[in-house]
C-alpha cells in the first residue's frame, strides 16, 4: 500500500513526533492523532509503521484506533459534513436533517459518496447548541437549519464538488 | 478611549464572529478610528444573541447582540463616531438598560467571573483581575492542610456530575504514600448538549491552571495534565497559549513564586469516548489504551496514572477554586443550600428562549432558572420537562418545576445534577423518543466491558426502537423497569449504572407516554414519524406540484395551483414530503 503522492511531503511530522516520543510511555494516541493529522485517516501503512517503531503490537493499535471515535480507517470525502446530534440539534430535529443530507447526496450504507466527495459524519455535539440545528462542512458551520435552508446549502457545495471532479479530471 | 470587544467564543465563531471583526477592522481604518481599540473575549454567556459586540467608551458600556457586518457600519457612524448608542439593538448596559437585563438578574458569577470580560490570551488581563494571586497566598500563607481545610469548609462538591466533596478527593490523595502524584484536569465534556467547560477553558484558562496548582500544592503533585476533547480546538490552542504564558512568567515550573513549589503542566487530546469522562477509564487514555474502566478501588487517589496517587478534578470545580482561596470559605457557603453550596453553571439548550450559559447560586428553583433567567419555552408553547445530567440524568416534568438546585433534591427526582446541561423541552417533544435518544447515545458509548452494560442497555434499546415505530406490545414497560434496575444495581462504572436513568425517569413521569404509543399506536407530541398521519393544510397549499413529484411512492396528488391531498393508505410516512415543501403546507397529526 503506498501513500497518495499529494500526502507525500506531510509524512515528516507523524516521524518526528514518532521518534521523539517513541520511547515515552503513553504516546500512542497522540502518534495515532498526528498519522491521521497527515493522511486524513489511519492507514494500514501508519499502523504497522508505529508498531514497528514503538513495538506495541498492530494487534493492540488497531483495538486502540477501533474504540476511539476520532480515528478512521478509510480516506474522507473532499467535504466532511458533520450532523449534529447532540441533545439540543436532536429535540430540533437533526433527524430530519439526516434523512435530507442523505436523500441529496444519495448516501445508503456508506457514509461517503462514491465520488469521495463527501463524507457524511454524526456528532454528538458541536457545542453551539444555541444554533441547534446545526451542521459543519469542512470548517464552516450553519446553524439555525431548516429543511429548505439544508437542501439549498447542499446544493451549493454539490456544484462546488462538480468544479471539483472536473479539476481532478484535468489534473490526470 | 473607546474599546470595542467581541465575542468569539466557539458560539460566538459559529455565528459569523469572524466576519464581524473583520468589518470592524476595516471600519475602522477607514473612518480613521485608529485610536479605538478592537479586542476579543470568551462567551459572554448570551449565545442566543450572538454575534455579540461591546463598546465601551466615556459614557459606558453597551452590548448589542446580533451584530452582522452590514450593523457595524451603523455602530461605528452612530455609536463610536456619534457618541449615541442604538437602542433597538441594545441587549444590555451598564445602567441595566436593554432587552437582556433579566437575564443577569438572578445570576450569580464565580466560574465565570472573567468570561467574556477579559482577553482569554492575555495573562495581564487575568493577572490584574486577581489573577495568580489565590496559588500565591496558599504558597506564602497556608499550609497545605490549611488549604484542605479551607476547601473542605467552603462545602465544594465536584462539579462534573458525581458530586463528591473536593475537599475530601483532595485529603485522599494527600494521605496517599508516594513521592510521586498527578493533578488531572478532567476537560472531556462529552455530554451531548452541555459546553460550561468549553467555554471556562475558551474564556478564562488561567483560572483552570491556577485551579490545578492549588492543588497540585494542597496534595504533594508536582505535575499535571488537561485532559481535553479533541473536538475543542479553540479552547486546546487557549490552553497552550495560557501554559506558555504562565511558564514565561515563572507561574509554571520549578519554584513557583520564590517558593520550592515546582508545578508543570501537559495538555493530553482526549479521542472521542464518552465513558473516558469516568475516572480510571481517562487514566487508561491517558496511558495510551483503550479507554476502559476498572473496577475502584483502588480509587485514583491511591493508585491512578502510572499508578501513582492521582487527584482528578472536572474544570468547573477547578474554576471556583482560586476565588473560595481569595474570598474565604465562608463567602462561598454562604450561597446555596445546606448541603450544595456556591454555584452550578447551567448549558440552557432546546426549546428555551434563551439558550446559552448561565451561573445561578444553587438553591434556586428549576422554574425560576427556564423561567425569569431564560425567558421561557420558544414560541411560547408549553413547558413540558427538562433534561439534566445527560445520558446519565433524567427528564424532570414542568409540574416538579419548584425543585430547588441541590444535588440531593435533584437526585430524589430520578435524575442527577450532571455537570451542567439543561435540556428544556415543550409539548412537541417526545419522552418515549428522548429515553430512545439517549439510549442509543449510552448504548453506542458503552465500552463493552461488562455483560450488564453491554447487552442489557441493547435490549433496552431495542424495545424502545420498537415502542417508537408502533410495535410496542403488553408488558414491554415492565421490562424496561426490570432491566433497567438490574443495570443499575450491576454495571461495573458510573455510565453503565447511570444510563437507565433516562428511560426510568420518562416512564415514572410520563408513563401515559408510552402507554399510549403501545396500547393506541398515538404519539401525543405527534413527534415519532411513524405514528402520525401526514396531512396537507389546504390553506397553505399552493399546488406547486413539488411534494407529489418528490413522493416515493406517489401518494400525493392534485390540481396544479390547486391545494393537493395525501392518500393516507399509500403514504409510508418517510417525511420527505415536509422536507421539500416551500409553503409550511404539510402538518403531521
Amino acid at each position: 500500500m503506498s501513500l497518495p503522492e499529494e500526502n507525500k511531503q506531510k509524512v515528516p511530522r507523524l516521524n518526528v513526533e514518532l521518534w521523539r516520543y517513541a520511547d515515552e510511555p503513553g504516546q500512542l494516541i497522540p502518534l495515532l492523532q498526528a498519522a491521521q493529522e497527515s493522511y486524513g485517516y489511519i492507514s494500514e501503512t501508519a499502523i504497522k509503521y508505529i508498531s514497528g517503531v514503538t513495538g506495541t503490537p498492530e494487534s493492540e493499535i488497531y483495538g486502540v484506533v477501533t474504540f476511539y471515535k476520532q480515528f478512521r480507517l478509510k480516506p474522507l470525502g473532499h467535504f466532511l459534513i458533520r450532523l449534529c446530534d447532540g441533545t439540543a440539534c436532536h429535540v430540533n430535529d437533526a433527524k430530519t436533517l439526516k434523512e435530507i443530507i442523505e436523500d441529496e447526496l444519495g448516501l445508503e450504507d456508506d457514509d461517503t459518496t462514491d465520488d469521495g466527495l463527501f463524507t457524511l459524519e454524526e456528532v454528538a455535539c458541536l457545542g453551539c447548541c444555541s444554533l441547534a440545528p446545526v451542521i459543519m462542512i469542512n470548517d464552516k458551520t450553519y446553524g439555525r437549519l431548516t429543511p429548505q435552508s439544508l437542501r439549498k446549502i447542499l446544493r451549493k457545495y454539490k456544484k462546488e464538488g462538480k468544479a471539483v471532479l472536473a479539476q481532478r479530471e484535468g489534473g490526470n | 478611549m473607546t474599546t470595542i470587544t467581541v465575542g468569539t467564543g466557539t458560539c460566538g465563531i459559529s455565528a459569523g464572529a469572524d466576519a464581524v471583526l473583520d468589518a470592524l477592522r476595516s471600519g475602522l481604518e477607514e473612518g480613521g478610528l485608529q485610536d479605538v481599540a478592537l479586542e476579543e473575549t470568551g462567551c459572554m454567556g448570551m449565545c442566543y444573541r450572538e454575534v455579540l459586540v461591546e463598546v465601551k467608551d466615556d459614557a459606558g458600556a453597551f452590548l448589542y447582540g446580533e451584530v452582522t457586518p452590514a450593523r457595524v457600519t451603523r455602530i461605528l457612524e452612530d455609536h463610536v463616531k456619534g457618541g449615541k448608542p442604538i437602542d433597538e439593538w441594545l441587549a444590555l448596559d451598564d445602567e441595566g438598560h436593554g432587552s437582556e437585563t433579566s437575564f443577569l438578574e438572578k445570576q450569580k458569577r464565580i466560574v465565570l467571573r472573567n468570561c467574556g470580560v477579559i482577553d482569554p490570551t492575555s495573562i495581564d488581563e487575568y493577572l490584574e483581575l486577581d489573577g495568580y494571586k489565590a496559588i500565591e497566598k496558599a504558597l506564602k500563607e497556608m499550609s497545605r492542610d490549611e488549604l484542605i481545610a479551607t476547601i473542605l469548609d467552603s462545602g465544594l462538591r465536584g462539579r462534573g456530575g458525581g458530586g463528591f466533596p473536593t475537599g475530601m478527593k483532595w485529603k485522599f490523595a494527600k494521605a496517599s504514600p508516594g513521592k510521586k502524584k498527578y493533578v488531572i484536569c478532567n476537560a472531556d465534556e462529552g455530554d451531548p448538549g452541555a459546553f460550561m467547560d468549553r467555554s471556562v477553558l475558551e474564556g478564562d484558562p488561567h483560572s483552570v491552571l491556577e485551579g490545578m496548582m492549588l492543588c497540585g500544592y494542597a496534595i504533594g503533585a508536582d505535575y499535571g495534565y488537561i485532559y481535553c476533547r479533541a473536538e475543542y480546538p479553540r479552547a486546546i490552542d487557549r490552553l497552550k497559549k495560557a501554559i506558555a504564558d504562565a511558564t514565561e512568567r515563572g507561574l509554571l515550573g520549578d519554584n513557583i513564586l520564590g517558593t520550592d513549589f515546582c508545578f508543570n503542566l501537559r495538555i493530553k487530546e482526549g479521542a472521542g469516548a464518552f465513558v473516558c469522562g469516568e475516572e480510571t477509564a481517562l487514566i487508561a487514555s491517558i496511558e495510551g489504551q483503550r479507554g476502559t474502566p476498572r473496577i475502584r478501588p483502588p480509587y485514583p487517589a491511591v493508585k491512578g496514572l502510572w499508578g501513582k496517587p492521582t487527584n482528578i478534578n472536572n474544570v468547573e470545580t477547578l474554576g471556583n477554586l482560586a476565588w473560595i482561596v481569595l474570598n474565604g470559605p465562608e463567602a462561598f457557603a454562604s450561597m446555596g443550600t445546606e448541603k450544595s453550596k456556591g454555584t452550578k453553571v447551567f448549558a440552557t439548550a432546546g426549546k428555551i428562549k434563551r439558550s446559552g450559559l448561565v451561573e445561578v447560586p444553587m438553591g434556586i428553583s428549576i422554574n425560576e432558572v427556564v423561567f425569569d433567567v431564560c425567558d421561557g419555552i420558544k414560541d411560547d408553547r408549553t413547558f413540558k420537562a427538562v433534561q439534566m445530567g445527560g445520558p446519565s440524568g433524567g427528564c424532570i416534568p414542568a409540574s416538579m418545576g419548584d425543585i430547588k438546585i441541590d444535588y440531593d433534591q435533584i437526585n430524589q427526582t430520578g435524575a442527577i445534577m450532571g455537570s451542567g446541561g439543561m435540556i428544556v423541552m415543550d409539548d412537541t417533544t417526545c419522552m418515549v423518543e428522548m429515553a430512545r435518544f439517549f439510549l442509543e447515545f449510552t448504548q453506542n458509548e458503552s465500552c463493552g466491558r461488562c455483560t450488564s452494560c453491554r447487552i442489557g442497555t441493547r435490549r433496552m434499546l431495542e424495545t424502545l426502537e420498537r415502542i417508537v415505530e408502533g410495535k410496542g406490545r403488553e408488558g414491554d414497560i415492565e421490562d424496561l423497569v426490570e432491566l433497567g434496575d438490574h443495570i443499575k444495581a450491576t454495571a461495573q462504572c458510573g455510565l453503565g449504572q447511570t444510563a437507565p436513568n433516562p428511560v426510568l425517569t420518562t416512564i415514572k413521569y410520563f408513563r401515559e407516554e408510552y402507554e399510549a404509543h403501545i396500547k393506541n399506536g398515538k404519539c401525543p407530541a405527534h413527534s415519532c414519524s411513524l405514528l402520525v398521519d401526514y396531512i396537507v393544510n389546504p390553506d397553505n397549499c399552493t399546488g406547486c406540484g413539488l411534494c407529489a413529484r418528490d413522493c416515493p411512492v406517489g401518494a400525493i396528488s392534485g390540481e396544479k395551483k390547486q391545494a393537493h391531498l395525501i392518500d393516507i393508505d399509500k403514504c409510508i410516512k418517510c417525511g420527505k414530503c415536509i422536507t421539500v415543501c416551500n409553503f409550511d403546507a404539510i402538518y403531521k397529526d
